[in-house]
């Protein structure tokens, strides 16, 4: 199978591309805001990609994510449930809960040793500890997004914003702001509060993967992960594109069985 | 392009809910005749022994769910104090009628929806259809009367039914004095009888689905059940059902399959999302996976219905449904469906207004996992609110549910 493939992660606020050569290495990736069109990002996504690695055809694109529909050429779609676990997998091939903090929702995914998935949740309506909640908050904060992480490292208080919903979040936040809370601890607040509202979602084992947007702007969320739940947290190489990835890999397995 | 097998019966379904939203619309507008309306697991049987025609409004607020225009009404009721939190088909239905609209104009010609002379209810289901008979209680200026059923019941024990059966036969007076009709225990054990033969043969067209394909989906059902609500306790319903169940046979025989291709068969617990109900069966059509049992349609089967014993065998049989029973005897009902009915997996529709219908609070499914081995899957929506339902996370939700199912199919390697 003397080709390339593609894998396409189209999420709700950002898609993905990653594309793998004929020995299975990565090639290219690349990232860009969703928008409106799925389909108009999916293309421009996998022209940018090919045109960066200088190929000109893939043998097999898979895509997954929210708009993994509309992809017209994609040969086969998948969810992004599976292409977390296949992704993960391939990086820690052994039981884990995989756990997905994206745009618009998080993920917990439980993978058995063989890489099968065993169980998912995935959280409720609200944005609340996602990504958008993140971006939300800060925003309420009026501070950079760059900055808040470095500002949380600062924490001398341990305070978790304890609503379900992001507007009572906000208002939580304003509250706080108020009564003289440290910017540090406020912000260090938001990243507790993503990960408690993971850690509620439903049981997480001991080996824990992180993947997703804000683990990637945000290691910080992984040491507050393990401190929290006592696992071991690993996080792989490109956490956002662990999708897009997995989806790759899923490309590769097709391929293989084209005749 | 996945496609939904119509059944040669619906074309007399159809004739046959018209003959009876007709029937009742016009037994409302003859002075001689009188309109009762009656919860959907009430007393049906008592009230037709009394020559009243019987009204559902639960299934009109199906029909508003079905029909997408519950979110119009929903609104209406909420500003009169009906929180968006309580059963949707309560806020959508009071909605309508303040609207002055319902979906009976213009699927059967009617005005508005048949005017009642008495409510009556069974709180067997919920608290919330209480409420909503007073409501329309008030506001007819008409006789509100009903049973409290105990809740939670794991085995139906004797006082559980005496306390019923006194409660049914305190209805009587209001009952005579409304329809202007004595009591006749005769013509009650003959409505029994068609009840319970219409029971039987709504069971034997579901449990069609335990073969392999399935001929039937917990889609098909949720419309053909129908007359199984609204027409139990009369001959037309039986005649239905024989007919569907002749047709179900022959599909069984002829291998024909309701899922083309049927690769898994799942559960489906909870409520059905009505304004997504033709959507979802596509869906599932589409991912080859079919829907073969569910708690919602079964929830008109009674086996204990005996026309020997009608006061009491209708009490058991309103008390032993699922939605009245704890969770142990919920997990033993459907262990046993799970294996009869040879399902790959459960799927449970938390809807965010019925509680009641929404068996994911107290941990059942995870312990019905336990005990099955059978893996599920939680989706949040509502039988109405469609504000309540994220379409592309529920279809995630369950599409990689199917992709679990599949063995090896997030396996190793790549
Ligand atoms: S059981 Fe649920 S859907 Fe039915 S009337 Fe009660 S609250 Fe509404």
């Amino acid at each position: 199978m003397a080709a390339h493939v593609l894998g396409l992660d189209l999420g709700s606020s950002w898609s993905k591309a990653v594309l793998l050569d004929p020995d299975g290495r990565v090639a290219g990736r690349a990232l860009r805001r969703t928008g409106i069109r799925f389909e108009d990002a999916a293309r421009d996504l996998r022209d940018e990609v090919l045109s960066a690695a200088g190929v000109d055809r893939v043998g097999c694109t898979v895509a997954t994510g929210y708009g993994r529909r509309n992809v017209p050429f994609a040969d086969a779609r998948r969810t992004e449930i599976s292409c977390h676990a296949k992704g993960a997998y391939h990086f820690f091939p052994r039981e884990m809960d995989v756990v997905d903090i994206g745009g618009q929702d998080n993920k917990i995914i439980h993978v058995r040793r063989d890489g099968t998935v065993a169980n998912f949740l995935m959280n409720r309506k609200c944005a609340a500890g996602t990504g958008a909640f993140v971006e939300e908050i800060a925003h309420r904060l009026d501070i950079p997004l760059e900055r808040i992480e470095a500002l949380a490292e600062g924490a001398t208080r341990e305070i978790t914003l304890s609503s379900f919903c992001t507007v009572f979040s906000a208002t939580e936040v304003i509250k706080l702001i108020r009564e003289g809370e440290e910017p540090e601890n406020l912000c260090r607040g938001i990243f507790n509060s993503v990960i408690a509202r993971v850690v509620e979602m439903g049981p997480l084992g001991e080996f824990i993967v992180m993947s997703g947007g804000v683990v990637a702007a945000f290691p910080i969320v992984a040491k507050i992960m393990a401190g929290r739940t006592g696992a071991a947290v690993e996080v792989p190489p490109d956490p956002q594109f662990l999708g897009a990835f997995g989806a790759a890999l899923v490309a590769r397995e097709e391929l293989g069985a084209d005749p | 392009m996945p496609e939904i097998k119509p059944f040669r019966a619906q074309k007399r379904m159809k004739e046959l809910m018209a003959g009876h939203f007709r029937g009742v619309d016009a037994a409302a507008k003859d002075p001689d005749r009188k309109v009762a309306w009656c919860t959907s697991v009430g007393p049906a049987e008592l009230l037709h022994s009394f020559g009243f025609e019987v009204y559902y409004p639960e299934n009109h607020g199906a029909m508003l769910g079905a029909t997408r225009s519950a979110e119009k009404y929903i609104p209406l009721a909420n500003a009169l104090g009906y929180s968006p939190d309580i059963c949707s088909y309560l806020t959508s239905d009071i909605g309508a009628f303040l609207a002055g609209e319902t979906p009976l104009q213009r699927a059967y010609g009617l005005e508005g929806v048949p005017r009642p002379d008495v409510l009556v209810y069974n709180t067997n289901q919920c608290r919330d259809v209480q409420d909503w008979f007073s409501f329309y209680g008030r506001r007819f200026g008409v006789p509100v009367i009903g049973v409290n059923s105990p809740t939670g019941v794991s085995e139906v024990t004797r006082p559980h039914v005496n306390a019923m059966v006194a409660q049914y036969q305190a209805l009587i007076p209001t009952l005579e004095e409304v329809s202007g009709r004595r009591f006749d225990p005769d013509r009650f054990r003959e409505v029994m009888g068609l009840s319970a033969k219409t029971s039987d043969l709504w069971k034997e067209c579901l449990w069609q689905a335990s073969y392999r394909p399935s001929p039937l989906t917990f889609f098909d059902a949720c419309i053909l059940m129908g007359p199984a609500v609204v027409l139990r306790g009369t001959p037309e319903a039986v005649a239905f059902y024989e007919e569907l169940l002749a047709e179900l046979k022959e599909r069984v025989d002829g291998g024909v399959a309701a899922v083309e291709g049927e690769r898994y068969r799942v559960y489906w617990e909870g409520m059905p999302v009505w304004g997504k109900l033709r959507d979802l069966a596509l869906f599932f059509q589409e991912l080859r996976t079919a829907v073969v049992v569910s708690t919602y349609c079964n929830s008109w089967v009674f086996d204990a219905f005996d026309p020997a014993d009608p006061f009491e065998s209708m009490a058991r049989a309103y008390l032993e449904l699922f939605i009245v029973r704890s969770d142990d005897a919920k997990e033993r009902i459907m262990a046993r469906l799970i294996e009869e009915f040879q399902v790959d997996g459960v799927v449970y529709h938390d809807a965010k207004t019925c509680p009641h219908n929404s068996n994911t609070r107290y941990g059942l499914p995870q312990r019905l996992k336990e005990r099955t081995g059978v893996p599920f899957i939680v989706i949040y929506g509502d039988l109405n609110d469609l504000r309540c339902f994220s379409e592309e996370q529920a279809k995630t939700n369950i599409e990689a549910f199917v992709e679990q199912l599949g063995p090896g199919r997030a396996a190793a390697g790549g």
